[in-house]
């Protein structure tokens, strides 16, 4: 869980430095030639395969790590306090997931089916960005992926470290800090392009 | 103060149970937990019924024992205290309070409050120990100890192995329990000897038994009544690792 999370971790920052660049506000035109040179790289094209088999590599250790947790308890409290002791997103890790997953069956049918197999014709990468958030609920759906993606990773970063032995007196509370700010920031950034495409802010 | 209980009742491991509620009247607020048991078992005892079976010993808060669900948390609403050294001080007249036993398939009911934690000795046997001769007393003080080592050594051993790690644990994982176990030992020069085989058998032990696996709530270092940390589950991690990659 920890490695394939954090493989998931060093993706997201990839991909989030990528699509940032609609940001130069220059219709497109760096953005455009950042992802014609992700869609052209070798090595890039290699890890988009390493990285499909992280994500269902990622999904099957959750299944039977929630089937084999559940199997653990098989009497359940009449009343439990779990709020006393721990976050929620720490115990609702299995559903954000899966909501993560139905954002990311969405997102790939967007962007990722139709630049590699129906053919995009004419227009690039950056129009069907600008297409996709033109209709409110692909933004609202996206917002919300971002939510959940939020929460899982203010969990998943500094649990990772923890899973990988890798706590210190003196790094671990850097590394919470750390993963914190990360878990907002990066699915803020992401949220941000739906909602500046759709208010017409990037031309 | 009056009260109204929720305990659960259960005859045996094969029988189904249930909560039953009991009024207890006139109990005093610096009563222990378990003295207000023995009230109301007093008073099931007189109308001839049978008192409910609940685990308990040194009642000082060092046997682990007093193992008690109560209102939803191991050992009641405090931080770091035993169901013994819980005062009826921390609830409040008219209050209803809900008793459960430790839920974990590893721990099976054997009547009422009462649950079986022999896994956990099992653990222990299966690594817990060291085999050399560690001498007399003043022996000791012949093999020099960083005192950060000692420190840390010693914080784990105050392990009472009352479950309760287990018990609010979502997963019901014995992860705190037996990192504790490992690093108390894994610390110390007498028991770096045997750390690979240690920590490799008492893992497939803690498995073995049907524990959950550690998502890192952090639940258990919270509930825990010695105040044992998370560090311990990381420091077994590492000690795990590196003792499948050795060997
Ligand atoms: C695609 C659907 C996904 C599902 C179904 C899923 C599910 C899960 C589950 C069940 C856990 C274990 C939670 C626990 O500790 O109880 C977990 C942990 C984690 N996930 Fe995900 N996840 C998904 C996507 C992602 C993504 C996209 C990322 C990162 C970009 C990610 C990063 C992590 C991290 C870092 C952990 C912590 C690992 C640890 O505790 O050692 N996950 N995930
Ligand atoms: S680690 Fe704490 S909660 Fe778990 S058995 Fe030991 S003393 Fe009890
Ligand atoms: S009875 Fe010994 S710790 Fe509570």
């Amino acid at each position: 869980m920890g490695i394939t999370g954090l493989f998931l971790v060093t993706f997201l920052i990839v991909h989030c430095g990528i699509n940032a660049c609609i940001f130069f506000n220059d219709g497109g035109v760096t953005f455009n030639a950042a992802a014609e040179f992700m869609a052209t790289n070798l090595f890039i094209r290699i890890m988009e395969y390493v990285l499909f088999i992280g994500i269902v590599v990622h999904i099957v250790q959750a299944l039977v790590l929630t089937l084999h947790n559940n199997k653990a308890r098989p009497v359940k409290y009449a009343m439990n306090n779990g709020a006393a002791n721990s976050k929620w997103y720490s115990r609702w890790m299995g559903l954000l997931g899966t909501l993560i997953l139905m954002f990311l069956i969405i997102h790939l049918d967007h962007f990722w089916l139709k630049t590699r197999f129906t053919g995009l014709d004419q227009h690039t990468l950056f129009d069907q960005m600008k297409s996709s958030f033109s209709h409110l609920w692909v933004v609202l759906i996206y917002c919300a992926g971002m939510v959940s993606l939020s929460y899982h990773l203010m969990h998943g970063v500094q649990a990772a470290f923890q899973t990988l032995g890798w706590n210190h007196k003196k790094y671990t509370p850097f590394v919470k800090k750390a993963g914190f700010v990360f878990s907002i920031v990066v699915p803020f950034i992401f949220a941000l392009m739906p909602i500046f495409m759709y208010a017409g802010w990037i031309k | 103060m009056n009260l109204t209980l929720k305990v659960w009742r259960q005859n045996s491991a094969k029988e189904a149970g249930n909560l039953v509620s009991y009024p207890v009247k006139d109990i005093s607020e610096d009563m222990s937990f378990l003295e207000m048991f023995d009230v109301l078992n007093e008073q099931l005892i007189t109308k001839g019924e049978v008192p409910i079976a609940f685990d308990h010993d040194c009642r000082e808060g060092i046997c682990g024992m007093c193992s008690m669900f109560i209102n939803g948390r191991p050992h009641g609403p405090k931080q770091g205290v035993t169901t013994c050294q819980l005062h009826m001080r921390s609830f409040k007249d008219g209050d209803t309070i809900v008793v459960e036993p430790w839920r974990a398939k590893a721990f099976p009911v054997v009547k009422d409050l009462v649950v079986d934690r022999s896994a956990f000795d099992r653990i222990i046997a299966s690594g817990g120990f060291i085999s050399v001769n560690a001498g007399n007393a003043q022996d000791a003080n012949n093999i020099p100890i960083p005192k950060p080592d000692a420190d840390k050594a010693f914080d784990a051993a105050a392990c009472i192995g009352c479950g309760a790690c287990v018990a609010t644990c979502k997963n019901s994982s014995a992860m705190l329990f037996v990192s504790a176990k490992v690093s108390q030992l894994a610390l110390l020069p007498q028991g770096k000897i045997e750390a690979t085989m240690r920590v490799k058998e008492m893992v497939a032990q803690m498995d073995k038994e049907g524990f959950g696996n550690c998502s890192n709530t952090g639940a258990c270092e919270i509930e825990c009544p010695k105040g044992i940390s998370l560090e311990n589950i990381a420091r077994m991690n590492r000690e795990f690792y590196s003792a499948n990659i050795t060997e």
